[in-house]
């Protein structure tokens, strides 16, 4: 399915993809844990985590040699602009009502 | 094939560090464009892996649409940078904690990885030999055929999502004067004109 060599010192396999996916992963949890003022750096941090979701999903389809895992990506992105699309429109209607985007402030949604 | 390896340890390590520095700049426009070099990098990655049709979708549609996206938000919100990184240090040693455990509990999960010899069995969709048919092809046959319900689905998913975001953003403010054609072709010379006739030393009331 795909060009990398799977023997020698060299060698790339499923374990090394996953290891990115979890790396770029965590990295997004780890950004919404410490960008608590800004709730545009938190959708980054989203996004960042479908990627790895996506990361992980392409290559066991390439290891699997499966396509369905290609298609659920394509369907993943789709959810993913959804998301990103609805998520700033709620942002800059906040923004205009508060004049700010931290995520202390966003706890009188609670009413 | 030692070049596609290189090529997977560039990708990745531009990746990681590019994933880094958008949780870790301190002005969100410089964060987007992070953002977009981690896309360009995991796309890469997925040409790698032999997905190039998913690759170029990442392209487009996270360079070319969401980030954008973010970057028009960005930069249409005035966000003061200094206040941003209050308790930043505040948060550190607790995101941390939670980072390092969930990459841990990860990585015992991936290195105890072994692939089933069932799983070949499994297969829902076995890609077809790469010498008959490109990914886009194979990609287009089963998309439109097994699984086209998924994709109006995900048509649905988006037309929501736009309907969604008009609504909530769109405004209409009192106060502001517009031009409205059809009030001026409208406009009868009858309703806003009236000759009146003057007595003479008097003036008009």
């Amino acid at each position: 399915m795909n060009a990398l060599p799977t023997e020698g010192a060299f060698a790339i396999g499923l374990s090394h993809f996953l290891t990115v996916g979890a790396i770029l992963f965590t990295i997004g949890i780890f950004g919404i844990f410490l960008n608590r003022k800004n709730l545009i750096i938190i959708m980054m941090s989203i996004e960042l985590m479908l990627l790895a979701v996506n990361v992980n999903l392409v290559a066991f389809s390439s290891y699997l040699n499966d396509l369905v895992g290609q298609v659920f990506t394509m369907l993943v992105l789709t959810v993913a602009a959804a998301e990103a699309a609805i998520g700033l429109a709620i942002v800059v209607v906040f923004y205009r009502n508060r004049r700010s985007i931290e995520v202390e402030d966003i706890n009188q949604l609670k009413g | 094939m030692i070049i596609a390896s290189l090529a997977f340890y560039l990708f990745s390590i531009i990746g990681v560090i590019a994933a880094l520095n958008v949780i870790f700049q301190r002005n969100p426009v410089h964060c987007v464009l992070w953002l977009i070099l981690t896309f360009f990098n995991a796309a890469g990655l997925f040409v790698l892996l032999g997905a190039e049709f998913v690759a170029m979708i990442l392209v487009v549609v996270y360079v070319g649409a969401v980030a954008v996206l973010f970057l028009f938000v960005v930069m249409m919100l005035d966000i003061n940078v200094t206040i941003m990184r209050e308790g930043f240090m505040k948060y550190l040693p607790m995101g941390a904690l939670i980072g390092i455990i969930l990459l841990v509990e990860l990585a015992f999960v991936f290195g105890g990885w072994t692939m089933s010899p069932a799983a070949e069995g499994l297969r829902l969709a076995p890609a077809p030999d790469m010498a008959d048919v490109n990914n886009t092809q194979a990609l287009g046959n089963i998309l439109y055929t097994n699984y086209v319900y998924l994709f109006q689905a995900s048509g649905l998913v988006l037309l929501v999502a736009m309907v969604g975001a008009i609504v909530l953003t769109l405004r209409r403010r009192p106060g502001v004067r517009k031009q409205k054609i059809s009030e001026q072709v409208a406009r009868r010379a009858e309703d806003t004109l009236s000759v009146v006739q003057v007595e003479v030393g008097k003036g008009l009331q």
